[in-house]
């Protein structure tokens, strides 16, 4: 009896340092810690060290202090990048978002085959982004491409997408919407799903019109998830690599080639680790202050219960 | 016009809707598909052809002579397998002790790993890969697996999942003798199937479609995972559409075939993950 009251008290109350329970924690979250340290404490460290270095790998690394931030800001092939990045980002986001929100919409009425159309709306996430895009670069072709031959039905001369400079970024901002839909879609459907019948019937009740349910019903209930999704989605565009890397080697003459892009061709292409570090923390940072700022504004738009 | 024939036109402009909705998802594949059966000149017919005329399965061995498919497909199955097992070990154990064990700088540490996930892979990317180099894993699978062991999204993702288990049946538990491991093992791991299989799902979507990490660590075909075969074969050797569509083929179908299996699963992961994210 004395023994089991002995055992509830150490369930509820914190155990010391070097006691048995203590000691199971540190066990159980060793390997999360060795995990850790080896591929993320030490790395971001030593990274940001190399970023103030040249360093090739074959000779020792030498410190160059802030010599590589300073070049990154003159570098055309770096700010043509980043600039390439945010076009992307623009591109993918807003487009992304809205259109999720609107299959979301229409899968979550009251049909029977409903299930069906949500499956293949989610089919593209769940398959690679180099086979994506290698069957996309072929929908693309100028010539042969389905996808000019949809456009000549509406009387369209496509554009060469992927070897024009004009419209190499437009067509993977297109085909990344494409794959990215159900992912958001699902996110909202859940949202969606949450949101009280009474809201809607009330509204009607006072004569609202869909768009007003809309307006001032839906948005607001789903504008949490809206800022889930805007910060996850800005974080994955900045790290666009796969498409540009398979479909156009980050061509032509550059219109393509993203941060990770220049991050990838420096780093394992021309041995410039200092370098290739010093891009990864300016990108690191342009992410950090889209969150940060994001966060801080959320307060003007997310709505609450 | 009576409610029954209104409601009756309004279902029918969504299905409508719906159905060319579809098709814009689905229509890239199986125009893969069917240009993986054409003839090298019946790809190139104007107007565009939908049923492939004679069909040339031969295009699959074609393309599996330059691109070896069976040997990627067992790198990438033997990688994304221990990548799973692994964090499913790593990150319910970890998510365990943040969530109910109790020790001195469990809440610190706990904030300090999730505050990592805020760090993109490319700033360590660098770092781990000098490191390999170092160990002479680079061209191994330690390269491709090691780091993929653990995950600070998926210990969160458990830890939130163990914290909704009631405790009392861990007490009762303890009252009868159990020990610590004994809870982990007896009681949460079977009470969190659900759990563990999402996250499974979600390691297992992100191990198999994996491309730039297996891109910049694997140099030989005999270790090469699909993304990257993939790609390779896209590179340098003068493919036709209808191998490279053949060999897209081969890699995108298992992953089709176990998300019609386990769809659910998929769907639902994503789902816990928006709300609780």
């Amino acid at each position: 009896m004395h023994d089991n009251k002995r055992k509830r008290r150490k369930i509820r109350g914190f155990s010391k340092v070097g006691s048995i329970e203590a000691r199971w924690g540190y066990f159980f979250l060793l390997p999360n810690i060795i995990g850790f340290l080896t591929f993320t404490l030490i790395p971001v460290a030593v990274s940001l060290f190399l970023s103030l270095c040249r360093y090739d790998i074959l000779t020792p690394a030498r410190f160059v202090g802030l010599l590589n931030y300073s070049r990154l800001l003159r570098d055309s092939y770096n700010l043509n990048a980043l600039k390439n990045t945010l076009y992307y980002t623009l591109g993918v986001i807003p487009s992304g978002i809205i259109i999720s929100l609107f299959l979301a919409i229409l899968v979550n009425q009251k049909l029977k085959e409903i299930v069906l159309y949500r499956a293949l709306f989610f089919l593209p996430v769940i398959t690679s982004m180099v086979a994506v895009s290698v069957v996309w670069a072929w929908l693309y072709d100028p010539v042969n491409g389905y996808i000019n031959y949809i456009l000549r039905w509406f009387g369209i001369d496509g554009p060469n997408w992927l070897g024009s400079t004009t419209w190499a970024m437009p067509a993977i901002i297109i085909m990344s919407v494409w794959k990215g839909l159900g992912f958001n879609m699902v996110i909202y459907l859940a949202a969606l799903q949450g949101i009280p019948e009474q809201l809607y019937e009330a509204a009607r009740i006072d004569g609202a019109g869909w768009w007003a349910q809309f307006r001032h019903i839906t948005l607001p209930m789903v504008s949490p998830t809206t800022f889930f999704v805007l910060i996850m989605s800005v974080i994955g565009s900045f790290q666009v690599f796969d498409q540009a890397y398979i479909m156009t080697r980050g061509g032509p003459a550059e219109a393509t080639t993203t941060m990770v892009y220049q991050i990838y061709v420096n780093a394992f292409q021309y041995f410039r680790m200092g370098y290739a570090s010093a891009i990864a923390w300016l990108l690191f940072f342009i992410i950090l202050g889209a969150s940060l700022f994001q966060i801080k504004f959320q307060k003007r738009w997310v709505f609450y219960e | 016009m009576n409610k029954k024939t209104k409601d009756f036109i309004l279902r029918s402009i969504l299905r409508i809707f719906l159905i060319i909705i579809s098709l814009m998802m689905v229509v890239p594949f199986l125009w893969m598909i069917t240009t993986s059966l054409k003839t090298s000149d019946q790809i190139f017919t104007w107007p565009p052809e939908w049923i492939p005329k004679p069909v040339i399965w031969s295009n699959y061995i074609d393309a599996t002579t330059f691109f070896p498919f069976f040997r990627y497909l067992l790198n990438t199955a033997f990688i994304t397998i221990c990548i799973v097992i692994g964090q499913l070990i790593t990150c319910s154990m970890g998510g365990y002790a943040f969530a109910r064990v109790r020790f001195p700088g469990r809440d610190t540490l706990f904030i300090l790993y999730i505050a990592t996930m805020m760090i993109p892979g490319q700033v360590t990317i660098i770092p781990v890969y000098i490191l390999f180099k170092w160990l002479h894993w680079i061209d191994t699978y330690y390269a491709v697996i090691v780091p993929g062991l653990f995950s600070a999204f998926g210990t969160f993702l458990l830890r939130q999942f163990f914290l909704t288990i009631p405790r009392e049946l861990e007490e009762a538990a303890i009252i009868d003798g159990c020990s610590i491991f004994g809870i982990y093992h007896r009681i949460i791991l079977p009470l969190s199937k659900p759990a563990l299989a999402t996250l499974g799902i979600f390691t297992f979507m992100g191990a198999w479609n994996s491309f730039f990490w297996p891109l910049i660590v694997l140099n030989s075909q005999e270790r090469m995972t699909l993304s990257v075969g993939l790609a390779l074969f896209v590179g340098p050797f003068d493919t036709t559409f209808n191998t490279l569509m053949a060999a897209s083929t081969l890699v995108l179908l298992p992953v089709i075939l176990a998300y019609v299996f386990a769809q659910g699963y998929f769907v639902r992961g994503i789902t816990l993950s928006g709300l609780k994210g």
